[in-house]
């Protein structure tokens, strides 16, 4: 500012010149080497942006679709029909004590959270390379806006979930607290891989063809149709480095208050989940750099 | 008087080689798995956007930043906005950014007017008590009021665009950095645009302005920054570097570098319009006339001069005497051919010319083929075309494309066919 020295200021200057400008912002733009540190202020700075993109992809995909928000019920509900039938009925699957229904719709809940975010996210720097090319915010909004935009679904079948819960005749033990637990891990556990995913997608777009195919295997591989009692003693440490088998273990085990698998299968499991999630975020941060010239 | 942005030794080096700018996994496997040590070698021809860019923008001043296209002015303003990150030096910004890189980002077709005006307002970096406060405001600028809860996949595209640019207006950073984009549409449009621009800087905001349109930067802006080939070439007041720059317009693009032992040297290429003025930006329907300015080291019978307009994914068109044998009997010292592309319809984007010249055979060459040898930019609102869906204008955005007339074969078996016109 062009100005007289400071002395010949009076006060009343002064304190107007104060009044009339805000603490400035210094921005500083130099080139990132290797490993980037997470910028937690400007994230939280930019939390109104999250919201408004968490609830643009809600409000898109009902507008989107006739049956809406009925989607969230049908799914997991027709799913845990078929199971019902041809794993409960049919091959006779054992579900420790559990109604089989319950017991599969109990998997298929956290399951589905976790699929939808996870093919979400991963999809979800391509999907927004007009934003990304164009404005500037905190890129590691985008995989978290479409995580985030699961809960709600997954918030509608927890009520179906609960209600069925009560109809079967069961009483809330005081695990319950688990399921908050459970339902962070499956948020963080999709997170963790569609950070990489998502990142990934932006250089090899062959990335997208391999989710669906990713979902299904991992499924598979989760305790979802069936009981990890199934899975003998001595491979159940193997088992537990899928996060989604410790995820499905620990939901299952605050509704009912009782797990088949060992804690330590938990515990590997969450342990897996935040190395993941750490190994996602690093990576994501060291290539974000890059999304705006190669989206 | 405080500095807002300072900017030193700024570069950018983008890696070429893969224009589309992603490749499959597979290709990256062979790659590594051919021979794991040649990485540095994969990655391709290295071309720099920015080669140590340095300059201060004191504090409630209007810039302009000018140049021809692919001088490097969008990447400047995208490291300034950090969209991009700069490969090497170092930007100060003292004060709260804002950038409109694009009129109407992140607007979703689906949501209505009122959903989108927080959804681009929030993007452009305003809070959500600031949206809600200036809302009424957006709304009248926009003259939506009875729209403002329809998708605007129902809106006309002139309504979308005011819309747009509503929010855009009314975005309150203490420095502000604009790419031409507010710059096109129809006369009356940009006329409110500049008019609102022409506020914005005389409000003593810093302003960082990318324009084409010289006029606007003359009366927006008090001083300009002239880019060229990735440098600042010159820098000082705004009317004296418009000057300046359009003098070096009138002189086309100059092309140069040849081998000694070249028989031809290609020295500058010009692009003409109808009226025979030099310019770089066309109108959709134009006839163009690409001049090239040669000298012939030697008497050259037959040589045969190929001209080939490309867009983003390669050759759109092309005059090719290689194809038509109309060539010169015989060329010898300074000489000028040119070629008039008569009037067809082009996509607003950017487009750029590939030069070659070849001896009676047709095939050896007499000197280099010059890829990117000139550039011209075609602008409009597709709405002047009769493409009218919301959107398209942002739909566009790097599609080199040739307009054809077509027609919509329907499953139920009816046909519909844009209305297409000249613009």
């Amino acid at each position: 500012m062009a100005h007289t020295d400071d002395a010949t200021l009076s006060d009343a200057q002064i304190l107007d010149q104060l009044q009339r400008r805000p603490p400035v912002s210094v921005t500083v733009i130099r080139p990132s080497r290797g490993w980037v540190p997470i910028d937690f202020r400007e994230l939280w700075l930019y939390r109104e942006l999250l919201f408004f993109l968490t609830w643009r992809d809600l409000k898109v995909r009902y507008k989107q679709t006739a049956l809406g928000a009925l989607w969230a019920i049908l799914q997991p509900v027709l799913s845990m029909a078929v199971f019902s039938l041809f794993f409960g009925r049919l091959a006779k699957v054992p579900s420790d004590g559990i109604p089989y229904p319950l017991f599969a719709l109990s998997g298929l809940i956290p399951w589905q959270l976790f699929a939808y975010a996870l093919t979400q996210s991963s999809n979800s720097v391509v999907a927004n390379k007009n934003l990304i090319s164009k404005v500037y915010f905190p890129r590691l909004i985008v995989p978290l806006a479409a995580v985030l935009s699961g809960l709600v679904d997954f918030s509608i079948a927890f009520v179906v979930l609960l209600v069925m819960f009560i109809v079967y005749g069961f009483v809330p033990s005081p695990a319950l607290v688990m399921i908050p637990l459970a339902i962070i891990l499956t948020i963080v556990s999709a997170l963790a891989v569609g950070l990489w995913l998502s990142a990934l997608n932006v250089r090899y777009r062959d990335v997208q063809y391999t989710i669906p195919f990713l979902t299904q295997f991992w499924m598979l591989v989760t305790p979802i149709a069936y009981s990890t009692s199934l899975i003998p003693e001595r491979f159940r440490i193997v088992y537990g480095l899928n996060p989604m088998a410790g995820v499905v273990e620990c939901f299952r085990w605050g509704l009912f208050g009782q797990h088949a698998g060992s804690l330590s299968l938990i515990g590997l499991s969450s342990l897996m989940v935040v190395l993941a999630f750490l190994g996602g975020l690093a990576y994501f941060r060291r290539v974000e750099k890059t999304f705006a010239d190669l989206a | 008087m405080s500095v807002a942005i300072r900017a030193s030794g700024i570069s950018k080096r983008y890696r070429l080689g893969r224009r589309e700018g992603y490749g499959s996994l597979r290709e990256s496997l062979t790659r590594f798995f051919s021979n794991p040590f040649a990485r540095s070698k994969a990655e391709g021809e290295e071309i720099w956007a920015l080669k140590d860019v340095a300059f201060e923008i004191a504090e409630r001043q209007a810039v302009g930043l000018i140049g021809r296209n692919g001088a490097g002015k969008s990447t400047l303003l995208k490291v300034l906005s950090r969209i991009t990150e700069p490969s090497s030096g170092e930007v100060v910004i003292n004060g709260r950014v804002g950038s409109l890189l694009e009129v109407g980002t992140g607007f979703h077709p689906e949501l209505s007017g009122r959903d989108n005006i927080f959804l681009n307002g929030a993007l452009l970096g305003m809070k959500r008590q600031e949206i809600r406060r200036k809302f009424d405001e957006i709304v009248a600028f926009a003259e939506i009021e009875k729209f403002l809860d329809t998708s605007v996949k129902f809106y006309s595209s002139g309504m979308y665009m005011k819309l747009a640019f509503a929010v855009a207006a009314h975005l309150e950073p203490e420095i502000l950095l604009v790419d031409e984009v507010l710059a096109v549409g129809d006369a009356a449009f940009q006329k409110k645009c500049l008019g609102k621009m022409e506020d914005v800087a005389h409000s003593g905001r810093t302003v960082v302005f990318v324009s084409h349109n010289m006029g606007a930067v003359n009366s927006l802006c008090t001083r300009a920054i002239w880019v060229d080939k990735g440098q600042i070439r010159e820098e000082g007041p705004a009317q004296q570097i418009v000057a300046h720059y359009l003098e070096s317009i009138r002189e086309g693009f100059v092309v140069g570098n040849a081998k000694p032992d070249d028989k031809l040297v290609f020295e500058r290429v010009l692009l003409k319009n109808r009226a025979g003025e030099v310019t770089t930006t066309f109108r959709g329907d134009e006839e163009i006339l690409v001049e090239i300015h040669y000298t012939a080291r030697q008497k050259i019978p037959h040589p045969h001069f190929i001209i080939a307009v490309c867009g983003a994914y390669g050759e759109l068109f092309t005059a090719a005497m290689t194809f038509d044998g109309l060539t010169p009997d015989a060329i010898e010292g300074a000489g000028v051919i040119g070629c008039r592309f008569k009037p067809f319809l082009l996509l607003p984007a950017t487009y750029t010319l590939v030069i070659a010249a070849r001896a009676a055979d047709g095939v050896s060459n007499l000197t280099a083929s010059k890829y990117d040898a000139a550039f011209f930019s075609v602008v409009g609102l597709m709405s002047e075309y009769g493409f009218d869906a919301p959107g398209a204008d942002s739909q566009v955005v790097n599609v080199n494309a040739i307009v054809v007339p077509y027609e919509w074969q329907m499953p139920d078996g009816s046909v519909r066919a844009p209305r297409l016109r000249s613009p």
